[in-house]
């Protein structure tokens, strides 16, 4: 599904990413976990194709193809979506008006037909019962006025509906509470599929209590240090970051 | 930050300049721009260029005027000749020759008595402007006046309407047909001396429309005129005046187009609304006059002095425009609120791209006790665009219980446009009320990203932010036209992202 090598990535003449290697196969859940600045939120807005992010080095492979020569338009029509972790306000586009202009552009550009109305109101509801949402935010404009565990549902709404082969979540558990965080995560849960992988962008271990993910990853230093199963997720708890830090000290630092 | 953003313009704006990226839709909508800038070639009889009483007499004569109507113009004339072109406002115009403009031009031949007279080649016109005015197609509900250069060529319902005592002509026609209305209103809410353009304009108007609704009457159907400047080096200067009796109510619209050339064309209309006792005025705008190139060569000069008097208790007027078109647009459609418990309001978006220039608002006059004012504007500056908006709310002495609010919103899209706000605020009752909001926005990199990652492409994204920008201007629009109005917005955004 993903795979990404070496990946070195520039941010305003910075350098963020600094060989960073992962591989992600259908059906998947990767937990990236790593401490502020690490370049985990980096690492989503670069696979989604956030201008400014300058690849200096590396390859990123999506289902075969070079995903770094794609517009974002083009990615998520190949089926990449990023989970905000700031969704943005657009001031007076509906947005169910907003969903189905993005569910049909994608299919256009996948040459499907697109859905009329009639369709595109069926599947809202299939979506909105699957994900025990409420239709209120559908008849507000996209994202305006709405709560941060609001933003984030709907965040979550839109991967159910616009049903990507990868979904990145960047620290979409940040400014929830407990019980608004376990919605997300039942969202994401109903969204498990063998052909469906997910990369989770996360800061604590608490959201992978509720997603259960395959691999956990540790980014630091713009690198993946760690890998293993969800209980490395748990010595993190435990012991912090400086824990893997201090178990993988770059080359020449102290 | 500031430098991602110039890459990011830089590199949108090579990818919608560049042929060679073969995207073909980009292209095919870059070269669609101005529908509306074909020329319909049909022989017509124009008077020379230059101005003076001379050519005001003719005026007169070529629509066999009364005597009061040729008087009343050269009134207006030679206050004209003391009046200097106004230069508040923030444009930036050359000099205008008005002696180098022709006053009349209209299709050759007899007045038409009839639609069934109009000639093809001008039924085609109005057709490719998709305003049919034969029988077969005329628009559901909405009547039509189709005034073509200096005239009128026909206007559409006019029994239906004449039943129920409406009258909905051309200006020319009312003069004759309706004098003593015409002399009754005329004048009396922009007096001939107003201002520079409406002297002008008093002086030489060709044609406009004309509505009256008596007492009690609502009116069935959507009035509408579309003033269609065809002939080069020509002046359009309409007249336009509706009264609502008391009671009565009725919506207008009022739609422009003119070919593409590269000459500057003047157009300076005077547009007058009375709205009495307990009647209501709604008028709407879609204005999309030929703007320019991207160069700034070419396009109308638009100077509209559009006033509405509330002069009756519990009246009501609302202009709601949509501004596109025309390469310097000069206008403010305000409401003089007279009677106790009117209410007046104004609903803008104004869109400037390319290099052109507009300064645009209203004028909110409280008089009567407890009158009420709304203004919502929307700016959208792209391009090398210039956008103010220039408002001004007074609250007279005796309007206790008077209440305004203001709205004035201004977006940005790429970094070479303005958006400019000069609200005049002028208070002399303690009692008033008045807020004014203001916000400028940029369409953000944080936006566009989000839409993109959704699958949206760039140029749907900014039709779909703008449109959102616009919405509550837009729902005061009459259906077919709130759709007309989101289309023109789109084409004229065409290569606006970067």
């Amino acid at each position: 599904m993903l795979k990404i090598d070496n990946l070195h990535v520039r941010v305003a003449g910075r350098e963020i990413l600094k060989g960073l290697s992962l591989e992600a196969k259908a059906g998947e859940v990767h937990a990236i976990m790593g401490p502020n600045g690490a370049g985990k939120s980096t690492l989503g807005n670069v696979l989604a194709g956030r201008e400014g992010y300058e690849v200096t080095a590396g390859t990123v492979e999506f289902e075969g193809q070079n995903l770094l020569e794609l517009a974002p338009e083009e990615r998520a029509a190949a089926g990449v979506f990023l989970a905000f972790q700031y969704p943005v306000e657009i001031p007076g586009v509906n947005n169910t008006y907003f969903l189905r202009a993005a569910l049909n552009a994608q299919r256009r550009q996948r040459g499907e037909a697109e859905l009329d109305s009639m369709q595109f109101l069926k599947k809202v509801r299939e979506k909105l019962a699957v994900l025990h949402l409420k239709d209120e935010l559908l008849h507000r404009a996209v994202n305006e006025g709405f709560s941060g565990g609001e933003k984030k549902r709907n965040e979550i709404f839109q991967l159910a509906l616009l049903e990507p082969k990868l979904a990145i979540l960047d620290e979409t558990d940040s400014g929830l509470d407990i019980d608004a965080m376990k919605l997300v995560a039942d969202g994401v849960n109903a969204m498990r599929d063998p052909a469906r992988s997910f990369l989770v962008i996360t800061h604590y271990q608490r959201l992978l209590d509720y997603i259960v993910p395959d691999v956990v990853h540790v980014l630091a230093e713009g690198r993946i240090v760690e890998s293993g199963d969800r209980t490395l997720a748990h010595e993190l708890e435990a012991h912090g970051y400086g824990w893997v830090a201090g178990r993988h000290a770059p080359a020449g630092a102290a | 930050m500031a430098t991602e953003r110039i890459q990011m313009e830089s590199e949108l704006r090579d990818r919608l300049r560049a042929p060679a990226t073969g995207n073909e839709a980009v292209e095919a909508a870059l070269s669609r721009r101005y529908d509306a800038g074909f020329v319909t070639d049909i022989e017509s009889d124009s008077l020379p260029p230059g101005l003076d009483e001379g050519t005001v007499r003719a005026i007169s004569a070529r629509k066999h005027e009364p005597e009061w109507m040729t008087e009343w113009r050269l009134k207006a004339y030679r206050h004209w000749l003391t009046m200097t072109p106004p230069h508040w406002a923030k444009l930036r115009i050359g000099p205008i020759d008005f002696q180098a403009i022709s006053y009349y031009s209209a299709p050759k031949g007899p007045k038409y008595k009839s639609l069934d007279e109009v000639p093809r080649e001008l039924i085609e016109t109005y057709d490719k402007l998709g305003v049919p005015l034969h029988e077969r197609a005329k628009l559901a509900g909405v009547a039509v006046d189709a005034v073509f250069d200096s005239v009128s060529v026909g206007t559409t319902f006019q029994k239906e309407l004449a039943a129920k005592g409406i009258v909905f002509c051309s200006m020319s026609e009312a003069v004759k047909s309706h004098p003593e209305l015409v002399k009754k209103y005329l004048g009396t809410v922009v007096p001939q001396g107003d201002n520079y353009f409406a002297a002008l304009n008093s002086a030489v108007f060709s044609d406009g429309s004309f509505v009256f609704i008596p007492k009690g009457v609502r009116c069935p159907m959507e009035l509408s005129t579309y003033f269609r400047i065809n002939a080069g080096h020509t002046g359009q200067f309409e007249r336009t005046l509706i009264i609502a009796e008391e009671g009565a109510s009725v919506s207008y619209l009022e739609g422009c187009t003119a070919p593409m050339r590269d000459e500057n064309q003047l157009h300076a209309a005077v547009v007058e609304l009375v709205a009495l006792d307990d009647a209501s005025i709604k008028y709407s705008t879609v204005q999309n006059w030929y703007p320019g190139d991207e160069n700034g060569v070419g396009g109308i000069y638009n100077f509209v002095t559009k006033r509405g008097e509330c002069r009756g208790p519990r009246s009501r007027i609302v202009w709601t425009q949509v501004e596109t078109g025309s390469a310097i647009t000069w206008k403010y459609p305000s409401c003089v609120l007279r009677g106790d418990d009117s209410a007046g309001e104004f609903h803008s978006v104004a869109l400037t791209h390319h290099c052109q220039q507009a300064d645009t608002g209203t004028k909110m006059i409280h008089i009567g006790r407890n009158t009420k004012s709304k203004i919502v504007s929307k700016g959208i500056s792209a391009g090398r665009g210039q956008n103010t908006y220039r408002g001004l709310v007074k609250i007279e002495k005796g309007a206790e219980g008077a209440r305004n609010h203001t709205q004035c919103d201004s977006l940005l899209i790429g970094k070479r446009c303005g958006a400019h706000t000069f609200p005049y605020i002028e208070v002399k009752n303690p009692g008033a009320i008045v807020e004014h909001e203001a916000t400028t926005s940029k369409i953000s990199e944080d936006q566009m990203f989000y839409c993109r990652s959704r699958g949206i492409g760039e140029e749907d994204a900014v039709s779909m932010i703008v449109d959102g920008f616009c919405k509550q201007v837009f729902r005061e629009l009459p259906m077919e036209f709130a759709v007309e109005a989101k289309k023109l917005l789109e084409v004229s955004l065409e290569g606006a992202v970067g």
